[in-house]
């Protein structure tokens, strides 16, 4: 066969296969993507049985235990809304009040978003607030 | 001292652009006195940045709050040895880290190219003062490391609490290093591109460069999955966080290119391929630094976010890949291959595929790292992607690349005959059909077919490699009668790239089964329990022994000692803490030391076959009562202290602070005394240390490959009857010392 156009014929299965690669990263990307929602596009969006990703700001003070079951608000960072979450599982080590955080939530009716085990993930600041010269 | 290291930068920033020029003048007119002067600035540079680190180090050392980046990075209550560490936690601090050795990476592969490569070595120099003026302008002009407050806290906020582990230490220096290594292939391939000098001239001068910035990388992303591992309390050691994948991806790439660039030494083909992956990895190392300084995708390692920075990142990363890519399109007719491949079953073949996979490894890397930022430009909504969107892709290709790596060391160069063929792979296709048999009994293995394949995988590369280490021992033998050890260690001593490269694949096969077995075997569950009690897990039976607690200025730390038994016999004894350091909410004076960040201290014994690991969740709630009843009367007492006479005063509050200790350690001597019930997460994970191991190996491996082969030995003649006397009898005497 001609050196060229078997060259050709290379190039377009290469070319082929990864287009077909490419195309399939993309469809997994977004088959596998999900939603990050605020507290407000939350509350307008949420309905029994269906979970989310809320991301947003830990509420300064809002944090409470209760047993195993960690208890906070999670804010809106661009308007002053929170919305409450109860959940269970592990807590990752940076979570703090006023972290950034995103957590998986189901509508749990009247008692707040109910946050799916184990799906809490913290973004941690390289600073914090912490020490004095005691204790 | 603070104005004098920021002088430094400033001097630094003028030097920079000093060199910058002569390197510049020097390539266009041609005037040698200029490169060499040009040069001269860059070790004056490394100088003037050496003695900046130490005057803010030692800032750091002394807790010396004046400085900014010192108050806001440590504390007097942080370890001596993490205080030397603090300052690349700060985002100032990391910066002149990476201007450091930037300059002393760049002032040694300067000096050791001064008399090699004279026509690329100004252009290469020019790039590196580029980047070095680049990094040096951020400091002079927006993150000022030497910034100082004319009313200094009298105490500092700290370290964070999580970067307090030994690894810390270490790993984010590996990491710059390996950023800061590849830009020197990246600069002088971009020297090259700029003459046209396109042979392996400049692939030569670089290549330990860029096996030094692979090695460095491998072991800083090691580092930091063990650090993963130990200390955030989640059992894993990788997450594809983006800020571990913005390490993975210039690693990944640059494996490639040291693997590539044997094949343009060899045969003189893939040059345009070989351009491309020096100039992707130095862009990706950019990329990776800005990722972690930008704060631009959710990570849990990434600093506070700056717009100025990211914009000064953006445009330097545009100049990079625009210039890159145009300085490719306009060299392609000179970057044309010499040769073609003569068979698609030969050793070149193999390398070319194994790197088209480690390419397409890194390019789903990319594209899911940065899908939030994609899927948001394009569809207006944020979105998340976790570990489940790499695997499909990520976990085929990396078993590609184990295979390949073990074919490619017994595969021939330029064409094999079939009896070659099955001469070579006999031993290592038996030696993984054995193992697919034994697998195939062990219970459960095959319900889980990717690990399954990845374990055969793993025996066929370390097989094929055992196989060429006994080819060559054997040859070595037939031709010195040596001893077998005695001819293994001068094997791999005269062929230390061959070899050490052959130990990196067979290391990188046993962690990669290591992760196999890790996350495919994996037992896990949480229970909440009293002291006394006790759950089972994979067979082993846990028994929360006794609670512990310790309260110091630091920190307040809840633990638990743990006994694992496998029957009656005696497994292991685990202590887990949790570190609970202090905030500083002025409304809570008691309340606060139980507010700030935490620390997770696992439990974790390892062995050979497995991990039994755990973490404690101590439920502090329990105390809230006694915490909140604490702050009302601390409260109380304060602004009572607070109305007292000034002479008074001092002598209530002294009074008060020792009282509000005692109540501190009052309070966490109740998990001892009143214990509750904490949370436990306890997980038995197979293999984990083959992991560790084969990532040791293959960092030995890479350092093997690095380490320079000794001078050659040059042949001593007998002294001639005119030489004087005395050089006669050194001659001999040294021939005598080269022969032992």
């Amino acid at each position: 066969m001609d050196p060229r156009r078997k060259r050709a014929i290379r190039l377009t299965i290469a070319l082929t296969v990864a287009l077909l690669l490419a195309s399939a990263l993309v469809y997994t990307s977004f088959a596998a993507g999900r939603e990050e929602l605020t507290a407000s596009q939350l509350i307008k969006r949420a309905h029994p049985g269906s979970s989310y990703i809320l991301a947003g700001t830990v509420l300064n003070g809002s944090v409470r235990r209760q047993g195993s079951l960690l208890l906070f608000r999670v804010r809106d960072p661009k308007l002053k809304m929170s919305v409450p979450v109860r959940y269970t599982g592990e807590v990752p080590d940076p979570f703090a009040p006023g972290r950034a955080v995103l957590v998986t939530v189901s509508d749990g009716g009247p008692a707040g978003f109910i946050g799916q085990p184990g799906s809490l993930t913290t973004k941690c600041p390289s600073k914090y607030q912490a020490a004095s010269g005691s204790y | 001292m603070a104005p004098v290291g920021r002088l430094l930068l400033i001097l630094g920033l003028v030097t920079t652009l000093y060199g910058l020029g002569a390197s510049l003048y020097g390539a266009r007119a041609g005037g040698r006195a200029w490169v060499d002067s040009g040069r001269r600035a860059m070790y004056a540079l490394w100088g003037m940045t050496a003695i900046a680190f130490v005057i803010l180090d030692v800032a750091f050392v002394s807790s010396d709050f004046s400085y900014n980046v010192v108050a806001s990075g440590s504390s007097t209550t942080t370890p001596t040895l993490y205080r030397v560490a603090a300052i690349w936690s700060t985002q100032q601090g990391s910066l002149l880290l990476w201007l450091l050795l930037l300059s002393g990476w760049s002032s040694l592969a300067l000096f050791l190219t001064r008399r090699r490569v004279r026509e690329i070595t100004p252009y290469a120099q020019a790039v590196l003062f580029g980047l070095t003026a680049f990094f040096g302008g951020l400091m002079v002009f927006f993150a000022n490391p030497f910034a100082t407050s004319s009313t200094p806290p009298t105490e500092g906020a700290g370290l964070d609490p999580l970067l307090r582990h030994t690894t810390m230490m270490v790993h984010p220096p590996m990491l710059y290093s390996g950023y800061t290594l590849m830009m020197v292939p990246f600069a002088f391939a971009i020297g090259a591109l700029i003459t046209g000098r396109l042979g392996a001239d400049w692939i030569q001068v670089t290549r330990r460069f860029a096996l030094a910035a692979w090695l460095c990388l491998g072991v800083g992303i090691l580092l930091g999955a063990r650090w993963s591992y130990t200390e955030l309390g989640w059992g894993g050691y990788w997450a594809w966080d983006p800020v571990e994948n913005a390490a993975l991806m210039p690693w990944l790439c640059t494996t490639a290119f040291i693997h590539s660039i044997m094949i343009q030494e060899k045969r003189g083909m893939l040059k345009v391929w070989n351009a491309s992956l020096v100039l992707a990895s130095g862009s990706l190392a950019v990329i990776g630094t800005f990722l972690v300084r930008s704060g631009i995708l959710s990570s849990i390692h990434a600093f506070v976010s700056d717009p100025t920075l990211n914009f000064s990142f953006v445009a330097l990363i545009a100049v990079m890949v625009i210039g890159s890519i145009a300085l490719v399109t306009w060299r392609r007719e000179q970057l044309r291959t010499e040769a073609r491949l003569d068979s698609l079953v030969s050793r070149e073949a193999v390398f070319l595929f194994q790197n088209l996979v480690l390419v397409a490894l890194t390019a789903v890397i990319f594209w899911i790292t940065f899908f939030p930022l994609i899927s948001e430009a394009i569809t207006g909504t944020q979105i998340s992607v976790g570990p489940p969107a790499f695997r499909p892709f990520v976990v085929p290709l990396a078993l590609i690349v184990v295979v390949l790596s073990g074919v490619g060391p017994i595969i021939a160069w330029r064409r094999v005959t079939l009896a070659k063929l099955r001469r070579s792979f006999a031993l290592p296709v038996l030696a993984t059909t054995v193992a697919l048999i034994v697998l195939l009994v062990v219970p459960g293995v095959i319900d889980h077919k990717l690990a399954l394949i990845m374990f055969c995988a793993g025996t066929f590369v370390v097989s094929s490699v055992l196989q060429e280490f006994v080819r060559g021992v054997r040859a070595r033998r037939a031709m010195t009668s040596e001893a077998p050890l005695i001819a293994l260690g001068a094997l791999v001593r005269r062929n230390r790239r061959r070899y050490g490269g052959y130990i990196v694949h067979a290391g990188v096969a046993l962690a990669l089964v290591g992760v196999a077995a890790s996350t495919s075997f994996q037992q896990s569950r949480t229970a909440t329990m009293a002291p006394g009690q006790s759950v089972q897990l994979d067979g082993y039976t846990i028994r929360y022994v006794r609670p512990t607690a310790t309260a110091t200025p630091e920190k307040i730390s809840f633990g638990a000692i743990l006994a694992v038994t496998s029957g009656r016999q005696q497994i292991a004894t685990l202590h887990t803490s949790y570190g609970l350091y202090p905030s500083q909410d002025p409304t809570r004076p008691i309340g606060r030391f139980f507010d700030g960040s935490n620390e997770t201290s696992v439990g974790l014994k390892s062995g050979p076959l497995q991990d039994i690991w755990t973490a404690i969740n101590p439920n502090v709630s329990a105390l809230q009562g006694l915490i909140n009843q604490g702050d009302a009367r601390f409260t109380k007492f304060l602004s009572d202290a607070m109305a007292m006479p000034a002479a008074q005063r001092t002598r209530a509050l002294s009074e008060l602070y020792s009282l509000r200790d005692l109540a501190i350690r009052g309070l966490a001597q109740r998990f001892v005394t009143h214990p509750w019930a904490p949370t436990f997460l306890f997980i038995v994970s197979p293999l984990v240390t083959w992991l560790w191991a084969g990532a040791l190996l293959a960092a030995f491996g890479g350092l093997l490959a690095l380490w320079p082969l000794p001078p050659p030995r040059r042949r001593v003649t007998p002294p001639s009857p005119r030489d004087k006397p005395g050089e006669a009898v050194a001659a001999p005497e040294a021939r005598a010392r080269e022969l032992v």
